[in-house]
Order: C-alpha cells, then structure tokens, then sequence
C-alpha cells in the first residue's frame, strides 16, 4: 500500500536533520500563523501564490534561492568544521552522513540556490527593460517556478523520510546504481531534478520566446540591454542543454527502477557514457548560472559609473560566442577518465578559448568603469569584487584546462577551489548585486546600504579566507570530500578555512539584519523610493514606479536608441518637460491561477510516490498533473481588464513622481 | 490609407496586407504563410508530401533490405535519404521554408540541429575513443574475484 | 470586455504619434521598420514559436538517447542483436500508419482554415486512430520481444533500443491524450482563437514526432536490421 515507505524510513537514531526540519517546519508554521492572523492569508493566495505576474514569480524565485541558501551553507559549515577536526580521527559527523552533506551541499546550491535568483533575477527584470507588460507565458511561468519548489520540496523531505544520495551531485554510476546505492537517496535526486528540470526547462522556452518575439516598438536587438543579451544566451543554453539532462536522469532511472542496463557494470552498460553525457549538460549548466550574472555585472557597472556601457556590440558577440563555445568543452569536467591525447587535446584549447569572451567582457566593464563618476554603492562594491575574484579563478580554469596539469589536480581541492571561485564572485555576488540593485523597484524601498556593507565586506574576506587555503591544499594532494583524513600539515588550512566559513556566516546574518532593517525603515526618507529611479538608471525599470503597476507601462515605450530610459531623462531636462501624454486604453492583463501551485502539488505526489514505489500514488499524480492541464486549457475567462482611468490614475503618479526626481514645475506633469 | 501614384503594385500589396495583417513577414512553423490560400493548395500542398515522403521511405526500405547499393555506401545512402524524408516533412507538413517570413524559424532550427550535431558526434567521437582505451567494466570485475 | 471571448489578437499596433519616432524621418510608416522593431509580436505567432523553441529542445532530447544507442548498438552482452530481432516489413508498417496519421493531421489543419468542424473531427479521429494503430504495434513488438527474452533487461543494447522508441512511443501516446483533448475542445467550443492556437501547436507536435521517427526506423531498423550492416 505505502510501497517501501515506513516508520523505520524517518531516521529516529539521528537527530540532527530531525532538528532542523522540525525547526524550519516550526519557523514556518510561525509564520504562517503570524500571517493568518493578520489576514494576510487571502491576499497570499491570491496576489502570490496564484499570481502570473513575471515580477511576483521572480520574486518568488529569489525567496526561494535564499531560503534554499540558508540549507545549503549549513552543510558547508558542517563539512568545513568536519574538515578542521577530522585529522586522525572521525570527527563528529559519520561518513555515511557526511557523504549525504556534501551531496546535498552541490544539489541544493546549483539547483535551487544559483538557478532560482538567476532566473528570479531574469524574471523579474527582463520584461521591464523589455519595456513589455509580461512575458510571452504569464500561467506557464507560475508553474516553472511552482515546479521548481517542488524539486526543492522533494529535496528537503528525504532529509526526514529516508535518507538522500551519497554519490556526489553528479550521482556517477555504478554508485549511484541500484546495486551500490540500493536505498532511496539517489531516487529523491533523480525524481527531485526531473521535477525542477521540466520547471526549468519551460521558463528556458518563455524566456527565449519573450526575448525574441516581444520587445517594445523600436527595441530591435541591438538596442535591448545588456542584461536582456545575457539572458537570451542564458535562456537558448537552457533550451538546448536541459534536455540532455532529463534523457540522461531518465536512462539511470530506467536502470534503477526496469532493470536497464544503460550503466551498470555488466550486460554491457557503459558507465563511462553516463560521465559524458552529464557533463554535455553540465558544462552548459555552469554557463547558465555565470551569463545571468555577466549581464547584471554589465548593468550595474554602467549604472554606478554614469556612463553606458563600453563596447556594447563586442559585449553582444563575446556573450553569443560563449553561447556556443560553452557546447564544445564539456570533456574537460572527465580528462582523465582516458579518452586520450587527441581529444583531450582538443577539449583542452576548447576550453582555454573559451575564455578569451570572457576576457573581452572584463575589459569592456574595466573600460566602462574608466573615465565615470563612480559611486560605490553595494551593488558596485560586489561588481569591483567580482572582477577581481573572478579573474583569478578563471586563471586557475586555464590552469586546469591543460590536460596533464589536470591530471595532478583533478577532483583535488584544487578543482574545488577552481569552481567555487567562479561561482561565489560571479554568480553569488552577481544575485547579490542584482537582488540589491533591483530590490528597491520591487518593493518601493532599498536595502539598508550600512548592513549591506558589512555583509558585502564579510561575504569578500570570508570567501577569500574560506577558500584560497583549498588552492594549497589542492596542490598538497588533498582530495576532496574526504570525511577525515591523516596527514597532519593539512589541518592548519582546515583550519583556516572553517574560520572563512564562520566570516561568511557572519555575512549571511548581516544580510538577515539588513532585511529586518530595511523592512522596518522602508517608510524613511534615507530608504524609501519614491520617483521609481533610486540610483539614477539607464534602462527602462527605472522609468516606473516602484513597484510598477501589474501592467508595467500605461503604454508601451517607443524605443529609438540604446539606454532608452536616459535618453528620456536627458530629454526631459533639455525640454523641461515631461514626454507627451499618451492616450489610456483600457489594458488586458492575464488572471491570476492556482494552476502553477496545483501542478506542482501533483507533481511532488508523483515524485514522492515514484521514490517510494507507492504505485498506486504515482498514477494519481499523473493522472492529477493531466486534469490540471485540461481544467486549464478549459477555462473561458482567460483576462481581466483594467480601466483606461485607472491606467492613467497610476501613470499620473508616476509622473509626478519623475517631474519631483527632475526638478521640473507641476505643469510638466499634465 | 492613400498611397502615392507611382508606387508599384507589390508595395501597394504590401500596404494592403499591411493594414489587414500586422506582420505579414514573419509566420509561424506549422501554418501556411498565406492564410488566405484555398482548402484545394492546402490539400495539394500535403498531398505531394505525402507522396514524396512516401517514395523516399520506400527507397530507404529498399535500399536497406537488397543488394542494389554497395555495401559500405549503405548506411551513407540511407542517411541521405533520411534527411530528404525529413526535409520534405519540414517543407510539406510543417511549412518551415527557406522565405525571409521563416527566417526566425530557420535559426532557431539551425541552432537546434547545431547542438544535435555537437551532442552526437561529442559524444560518438569521445565514446569510441574512451572505449578503445579503457578496460571494460565487464572484464574488469572479472579480474577481480 | 465580454466574458466569453478568451485572449484576441492585439495585433493592430497603436497608431504612431507625429514626429515620435526619430528613426525614421521620412515617416514611410510603420510598414517599414524591420520585423524586429515591430513591437511584441501577435498571440498566435508568440505561441507557435514558442513550442517551436520547445519542440527543438525535444529534438535535443532525443539526440541524447540516439546518442546512448550509437554507444550501446553493439553491446548485445551475448544477447541478440538488431539484425536476429527486427522485422523490417512489420517496421515499415509502422512507417505507413505514422506517416498516414500526419497527412491526416494536416488535413484537419486544413479543415481548420475552413472553419469546418465536421471534416476537422474527422480528420482528427484519422489522425487519432492511425497513430493508434502505430501505438498498438508498436507495443506488441515489445511485448513479443520480452516473451522471447529480449527484453530491457536482457543488455545494454536492448536496454538502449527499448528506451529510444519507447520514449517515441510515449510521446506519441500523450500525443494522442492531446488530440482527444483537442477534439474534445473544438467540440464544445468551436475554433475559438486561442484552440486554433492549440490545434496548430498540436500539428507542430505530430509531425515532428514523424520527423523523429523517420531518424528513428532508418538508424535503428533499417542500419540494424538491413544486410551488410551488423
């Protein structure tokens, strides 16, 4: 009836994941209650979590990638304090958990930190700089992001009910094979990524669509900014890389769950295959995760250096570039598992080529920066850190590019080094970036600069102390994910680096401070935004409100050149005056629907059920997923209209707003 | 709307599609780019798919099953004749074409065969080559017991 | 707005202001602007690019099992292979349902054009029960291969070759769960703009499962089956 669900699945004889679950359940349970009480309850469902508006699902994204993050690093504290006593003993935390950490610690960071702020980000943002009122799938949207919570859900439920993979976040075969890891970790991933995967993969297809196919009259392409650059180069490797993965997740759970024989030792199976064709995803995935951020770099460093944004068409190419290039390097993730000179060879100047676009990006923001008026608010100081920090990791990249040096290096603490150099800097402190520059057009109000500070200073040295003794240690010899190990000279960088740990903590809880500052001073005049445009922007976001109306532009903006916003501002100052008038209309915009929430609630049934063979379920979910698509298709009323008076009610405020940012007299506005 | 006497009739046309149809240079896979186009060239139109489609499965059945083609230039012949089935389904069913109103298509397409092409042949090329290196699994458990 | 009618077209730009836009000082008029300066682009061209987009990404899909079977064909594990297994006159069969069942689905697209219901349901239930045929098959193909032991479980390379064509043939299954859907739809509602939008991606969807099934039969059938080939 429950398949092999049963009580001995809830681990009672450890307590620690029982805590923390038990904890975060608690918290939110306090929450909700807290919001029940309140009332709030009604507007929840109704305006966020039934919402298809792109900036709510974006923000929603971001919630998520932070909450997520929270998980994520407390396995990394758990591993680094592991690391820094284990030397000639056992440590505190036992091998079999240890292996599920670090497993975990991978999944949740790419899956469900990384990917959600990058696509929150990229949601939130795109249409506004689109200058369009959504993207081309508002419902569609809902139920990536639902989708992804999902796969995040399924996630964190095997930490109470059964156990999680122990194999690495790339689950290889023949560990990740029923007969090695015959229980149901490596079933949760499996079922966990496909879920997130689908999410994923729909939101790649919104966002290439929306980008390509909807851009306001006048943005032809190369007038769209940076960050929507980035994104359509993002959004075409999701399109084409994803797949590989859910052909790839699906053949291991067809050798799992049917007896296939896809990557098991005998009958055949070539394990081997399993390497390759992950990494064909995999090498893509990190790109996916870096060109988000590439792009939000752009725009904030255009931003806070008052000058646009240096070699805009080499920026366009070197982003395309890297596109493509990212399809055709992905061997370098497995030199040494013997495909030979030649194609190593190959892979190897791939990926050393592969770095000159990047290259010529960093110069382009070096150049931007040159000759600006620069304001180091927190979004630049994570910028300047970034291309400092970034730099040298991709100098390590290069290092490991070359076969034989990554013969020495491979799967050392070098490697790991190497990876988490590129991602904090740029992917980590590119959310952050973004999440402070766009934050104040999404709530009305910015982020306490003071707390961002200390948590920017905290996340830079923290990342630097935590993370460069990995480099000697890598050099030392020492492997990684290594439970507990025995040579003495390690432990002081262990050591070292758990101090790094701990400074990132600390960042992490001034980030929390600087939330419960900011939300607690949003009406102050030090914090609150009140023309739409806080840091002087470029781009089209800054032209609304903060936050926008649901349909983000009375009427849609009539683009004739790059940086459409400033060149609106700058005429507004030599005109003193404020752009015509347009005529309202009435504008349409799409209903809110429970479709994303219920979806994914079908979609977890199913995963939950298929990890635990409860058959019966499996079908249910399915069947659940399938009547949700035609109650949907079913519906008549697909929009609700919003009147012409309202749309010119909410655009006067918006001018009012501008004029005061403009100095300009009150006639301007009408 | 007025247009000046001396403009052409293809501009004029232009102008009226114009007015009836926003875009008239850009269409969706999988519609015929003159919606106006009567049921008998829509049916012709797949007819002749068809049977193209159907004379070149034939082919590659034939070719596949008897000695008429040299042997090593089998897997050759049939690969073109494969991707011919292909392109008449693209063109007949799908009405993808080569027009400037399937340009958008034709790229995303382009891009799609692109990684295809990178996926397949990556993954052959590395394949035959870890293979070739690489003890198998197989006679690897062998030695250990 | 009245309550029935779901999402239209807003396909008819708003008239541009005099002297608004800068780039086009001849004002030859909207009909001039390049396609990608035209504002957002109508409903129906958004949506069928974007399953476009997504169909695409199943092509990449696909390729990744095709991919697993180029590795795997050989990897019979002293099991039989494609030449002792497939029938290629039970396969071209298969071929003829399925490239039928496509023609019968751009009849019904045709019908669609007319604003035919009759002939669209019918050539619907064509479609549909064509692609049915296919279906029933294709699954008495596996099912007679795992009586006699050459199931997923007998090696990789069977693992590999039920893998591939069952993912086909599962596509084509949700594709038929479609086609009732879409019938059911045009039923009750007639050819409402947005079920036009349905109808063409659903057409979209069908040929390009012929189109992977054409790469399917000739190098899994027709390279493993056909003479002088292993």
């Amino acid at each position: 009836m429950f398949g092999k669900l049963g009580w001995d699945s809830i681990p009672f004889d450890n307590p620690l994941p029982l805590v923390a679950f038990g904890a975060a359940v608690a918290g939110m349970a306090a929450l909700g209650l807290w919001a029940w009480r309140r009332g709030h309850l009604p507007y929840l469902w109704r305006d966020w979590i039934c919402s298809v508006d792109h900036k709510r699902v974006g923000v929603m994204y971001c919630l998520l990638a932070l909450v997520m993050l929270l998980r994520g690093f407390s396995d990394a504290l758990m591993m680094r304090s592991q690391q820094a006593i284990a030397m000639g003993n056992d440590g505190w935390l036992p091998s079999h958990h240890y292996d599920q950490v670090f497993t975990a610690h991978g999944v949740i960071m790419i899956f469900f930190v990384a990917m959600p702020f990058m696509v929150g980000l990229m949601n939130f943002a795109v249409p506004l700089q689109l200058g369009i009122r959504d993207v081309a799938f508002p419902t569609l949207n809902s139920v990536s992001f639902w989708l992804t919570a999902a796969g995040a859900l399924l996630i964190n439920v095997s930490l109470v009910i059964g156990e999680f993979a122990k194999t690495g976040w790339v689950v290889y075969p023949p560990l990740s094979e029923l007969r090695y890891s015959p229980g149901v970790g490596v079933d949760y991933y499996l079922w966990g990524l496909q879920v997130a995967g689908v999410g994923t993969l729909l939101s790649g297809v919104n966002l290439v669509t929306t980008i390509l196919k909807m851009r306001a009259p006048g943005m032809g392409y190369s007038r769209m900014p940076m960050f929507c650059w980035t994104a359509l180069a993002t959004n075409l490797l999701i399109v084409a890389a994803f797949p590989i993965l859910t052909a790839t997740l699906a053949m291991l759970t067809l050798d799992r769950y049917l007896g296939f024989h896809f990557f098991t030792g005998d009958m055949g199976g070539n394990q081997m295959m399993f390497v390759n064709l992950i990494w064909a995803w995999g090498h893509p995935e990190v790109y996916i995760l870096v060109l988000p951020a590439f792009g939000i770099f752009s725009e904030v460093v255009s931003t806070f250096s008052s000058k646009p944004l240096f070699g805009y068409r080499s920026m366009i190419l070197a982003t395309m570039a890297i596109c493509v290039l990212s399809f055709i390097v992905w061997l370098h993730h497995f030199f040494t598992m013997g495909a030979g000179a030649d194609v190593n060879g190959f892979f190897g100047v791939s990926t050393m080529i592969i770095a000159v676009p990047t290259g010529v990006k960093v110069f382009n923001w070096l150049f931007t920066m040159y000759g600006g008026r620069i304001r180091f608010t927190t979004p630049m100081l994570y910028s300047v850190a970034f291309m400092v920090l970034f730099v040298i990791g991709g100098m390590t990249g290069v290092m490991l590019a070359i076969p034989p040096a990554d013969f020495v290096l491979h799967n050392s603490l070098f490697l790991v080094a190497h990876f988490h150099n590129i991602v904090i800097p740029a992917v980590l402190f590119g959310a952050f970036a973004g999440y402070t520059y766009w934050f104040p057009k999404a709530f009305g109000f910015r982020l306490d600069e003071a707390w961002g500070r200390r948590a920017f200073w905290l996340w830079a040295t923290g990342f630097v102390v935590a993370f460069m003794p990995l480099y000697v240690l890598g050099l030392m010899g020492m492997t990684r994910r290594l439970q507990h190990y025995d040579v003495p000279s390690w432990q002081p960088w262990l050591i070292v680096a758990s101090v790094g740990a701990v400074m990132i903590a600390g960042a992490i809880g001034c980030m929390i401070v600087q939330l419960y500052v900011s939300i607690r001073d949003r009406d102050t005049e030090r914090l609150k935004d009140v023309t739409g445009d806080p840091w002087d922007g470029r781009t089209l976001e800054w032209s609304t409100t903060s936050p926008p109306p649901v349909f983000n532009f009375a009427s849609l903006p009539d683009v004739s050149h790059e940086e459409p916003y400033w060149g609106m501002k700058n005429r507004a100052k030599e005109e003193s005056r404020l752009s015509e008038r347009p005529d309202y209309e009435d504008i349409e915009m799409p209903k809110n629907s429970p479709t994303g929430i219920v979806t994914a609630f079908f979609a977890t049934l199913l995963g939950f059920a298929a990890v635990w063979h409860i058959w019966w379920l499996v079908i249910l979910g399915g069947l659940g997923a399938w009547a949700t698509f035609v109650v949907f298709a079913w519906r008549d009323e697909v929009e609700y209209e919003i009147p012409a008076d309202e749309v010119e009610r909410r655009d006067r405020m918006r001018r009012e707003g501008k004029a005061k940012m403009l100095d300009l007299p009150p006639e301007a506005v009408a | 709307m007025s247009r000046a006497l001396d403009q052409d009739e293809n501009e004029a046309d232009r102008d009226e599609q114009a007015e009836s149809r926003a875009r008239t240079d850009d269409s969706v896979p999988g519609e015929e780019s003159d919606a106006d186009e009567d049921v008998g060239g829509g049916v012709r139109g797949y007819l002749i798919g068809l049977a193209l489609a159907g004379i070149l499965t034939a082919a590659s059945f034939y070719v596949a099953g008897s000695g008429l083609i040299y042997g090593p230039g089998i897997p050759v012949g049939l690969i073109a004749l494969a991707i011919g089935q292909m392109g008449v389904h693209l063109v007949f069913f799908l009405h993808v074409t080569t027009g400037p109103d399937n340009t958008n298509n034709v790229l995303a397409l382009a891009f799609g065969v692109l990684i295809v092409a990178l996926v397949l042949f990556g993954s052959l090329w590395i394949m035959s080559h870890l293979n070739h290196n690489m003890m198998p699994a197989e006679m690897m458990r062998q030695m250990q017991r | 707005m009245s309550a029935a009618t779901a999402r239209t077209d807003h396909d008819v730009p708003r008239p541009r202001r005099h002297g608004e836009d800068e780039g086009d000082p001849n004002q030859l008029g909207r009909g001039e602007r390049p396609l990608s300066e035209r504002g957002p682009a109508p409903t129906r061209i958004v949506v069928g690019y974007g399953f476009w987009i997504f169909l695409l990404s199943d092509f990449i899909m696909f390729s990744a099992f095709f991919a697993a079977y180029a590795v795997l064909v050989g990897e019979t594990a002293g099991g039989p292979g494609g030449a002792e297994l497939f029938e290629l006159p039970y396969v071209a069969w298969e071929t003829v349902l399925l490239l039928l069942s496509s023609f019968a689905c751009g009849m019904a697209g045709v019908a669609v054009t007319a604003r035919s219901r009759i002939w669209f349901q019918a050539a619907m239930l064509a479609t549909g029960l064509l692609g049915f045929g296919f279906l029933v098959m294709e699954v008495l193909e596996f099912r007679h291969l795992i009586e006699r032991g050459a199931g997923p479980d007998r090696s990789a390379f069977l693992s590999s070759f039920f893998a591939l064509v069952g993912c086909h043939g599962l596509h084509v299954a949700i594709g038929l769960l479609w086609l009732g859907t879409m019938m059911a739809q045009v039923w009750a509602k007639g050819f409402r703009e947005d079920i036009q939008r349905r109808i063409l991606c659903f057409a979209l969807f069908w040929h390009a499962l012929d189109i992977i099934w054409v790469a399917l039969f000739t190098i899994v059938y027709l390279f493993g089956a056909g003479s002088g080939i292993a």
